[in-house]
């Protein structure tokens, strides 16, 4: 990483600290080198997701409002799903398995011996998250384009975006991780990512929410969905830069909590 | 100084260690050891005092001093995802050695620690012995100018420390500084040129194996058992045999530099013990004098 540029500046200062990040993508690589089936699996919920809109939804409910447009409620859908796929894998990768190499294999023990320190661990780990989640989500894109649900080129804007996505959910999901104390603190994972998927305007606009709309503001999932919907459909507002703005905090709040804590639970 | 809350698990220890020499710490369970062994490696913060590795100081320069460190730790840490060549491939890439190198180094290094045929299998279908031998060869692919090697044939039989103590022997011979943790004496006889006996945190003695021995024990031990219950009565009887004596609760011994001659005295008395045995004096024998404890109690 050059250390002049914009993102090295704004960066949390334990961030500052990493070295060599990409050797820990790079272990995690070898591994799933050999379990290929993983990553063949991920197109399978994408899959399934999309056939029940086309099949069913969409002939039901017919037109949605969204951004003073009437869309297709397949359009509508479908970039939120992505969203939620991007925030799944995500959370999924950055809890139980990196719950398991904390506490149990010492996997992190032994690259902490090496020059790596608990910022590569944590940048690394991350950065994993996201690039399986970025495999998801181009699952997806083919799926879509399959089904015949893409409508312009615009919806290969929403890659960079469900990146995004990835990066906070993973980076939120590694630090609270940390904070976990045995297995059954996960039955809290779905506890808290069910209702992010169904009330963060992923199934109809954030006008049906009435005065409780600030409530789904609140949810980092309502900004992912809205920022794939926008850039799927090509429309740029300024609540575009929110989003990102939002998404990107919590990136960076997570990584750097998610740093502090491998540091003090592992080098004391 | 090592501080855990309100326990000092290290209080105070004052050593220096020569590139190229193999340098022990004794003790048992408890005695500061590890939490020494993790200091020096870079990996947990000192509380007080000043610590210097290849002259730099860990709070500021750790990721350079690990850089030129092999780090065997005692609980083993091998990644079990990945099989014995990938653990080696990928831990020298965590040092930033080119892929081929890696490759070069981890087929040499598997060869070094006898586990070629065992390149390929899973990690957990290594015996204990083998584990420990593949974490010498991983703490080994950066080259490293320091080993440190904590409790490293703890837990593994006879056979397989003897073959893990060759391997070290001959790092030795090639120069690498080799410093370690045990509760063996013969481990730390066989490998140490110096060493220090810890207890309690802190340095009870410090040496070489035979300096160590001359200076607290006498050449020889007489061993004597009389039999469950009985040792203790008989120390009144065996007062002036030898130059001291040491009561256990299984065992009287009787440090002499001539231990025949303490026991036909012994006998001359009219005593009869169940057992005797003379042998040549051990750091046990040292470790027992300067704490008065046993080392694997």
């Amino acid at each position: 990483m050059s250390r002049d540029t914009l993102m090295w500046r704004i960066a949390p200062p334990i961030l500052r600290t990493a070295r060599r990040p990409q050797r820990v993508v790079e272990r995690n690589a070898i591994v799933y080198r050999r379990t290929p089936m993983v990553l063949i699996s991920g197109f399978f919920e994408p899959l399934f997701y999309l056939l029940s809109i086309r099949i069913g939804f969409g002939a039901l409910i017919g037109d949605v409002d969204f951004a003073g447009r009437s869309i297709d409620y397949a359009q509508f859908v479908a970039p939120a799903l992505m969203a939620s796929s991007a925030m799944n894998g995500a959370v999924y990768d950055s809890t139980m398995n990196i719950y398991f190499k904390l506490r149990y294999s010492k996997t992190y023990d032994a690259m902490l011996a090496s020059p790596l320190g608990a910022a590569d661990v944590a940048l690394g780990e991350i950065m994993w998250a996201m690039l399986r989640g970025f495999i998801y989500s181009v699952s997806f894109l083919v799926c879509l384009v399959v089904l015949g649900m893409a409508e312009s080129w615009w919806v290969l804007a929403a890659l960079p975006a469900c990146m995004l996505i990835g990066l906070a959910f993973a980076a939120v999901g590694m630090a609270l991780t940390t904070y976990m104390r045995s297995w059954a603190d996960f039955d809290w994972v779905p506890a808290v990512t069910l209702p992010l998927f169904l009330f963060s305007a992923t199934f109809y606009p954030l006008s049906s929410y009435g005065d409780f709309g600030w409530i789904v503001e609140l949810s980092p999932l309502y900004h992912g969905a809205a920022l794939v919907r926008g850039v799927s459909l090509g429309i740029a507002t300024w609540g575009m830069v929110a989003h990102v703005a939002v998404l990107s905090a919590l990136a960076a709040t997570g990584l750097s909590v998610a740093a502090r804590r491998v540091e003090t639970l592992l080098l004391k | 100084m090592k501080r855990f809350g309100d326990f000092e698990a290290v209080k105070g220890i004052d050593i220096d260690v020569s590139p190229g020499e193999s340098f022990g710490f004794l003790g048992p369970n408890g005695a500061g050891k590890s939490s020494t062994m993790r200091m020096i490696a870079a990996v947990s913060p000192v509380s007080e005092g000043v610590l210097r590795i290849f002259g730099l100081d860990p709070a500021h320069d750790g990721s350079a001093i690990r850089n030129r460190l092999g780090v065997v730790p005692q609980a083993d840490n091998l990644d079990g995802e990945l099989t014995p060549l990938d653990n080696l491939i990928i831990y020298g890439r965590y040092f930033d050695i080119p892929r081929s190198e890696c490759i070069a180094r981890a087929r040499e290094l598997l060869d070094f620690v006898q586990l070629s045929d065992r390149s390929a299998g899973r990690v957990d279908s290594l015996s204990g012995g083998m584990k420990r031998r593949l974490t010498i060869a991983r703490g080994l692919m950066n080259r490293p100018e320091m080993l440190l090697l904590d409790e490293p044939t703890t837990g593994l039989d006879p056979q397989a420390r003897h073959v893990l103590w060759d391997r070290l022997y001959r790092l030795k011979q090639q120069g690498v500084t080799l410093v370690l943790t045990t509760h063996y004496m013969d481990e730390a006889e066989q490998l140490c040129d110096r060493l220090v006996v810890m207890d309690a945190g802190r340095i009870a003695a410090e040496g070489s194996p035979r300096e160590l021995i001359t200076r607290y024990s006498t050449r020889e031990v007489l061993e004597l058992r009389f039999g469950a219950g009985q040792n203790a009565d008989q120390e009144s009887s065996l007062i002036g045999i030898g130059e001291r004596l040491e009561v256990l609760a299984d065992r009287v011994l009787v440090y002499a530099d001539d231990g025949e001659a303490a026991l036909r005295e012994v006998h001359n008395r009219g005593l009869q013990p169940e057992s005797s045995l003379v042998r040549r004096s051990s750091l046990e024998d040292v470790f027992l004098r300067l704490t008065g404890r046993s080392l694997e109690e």
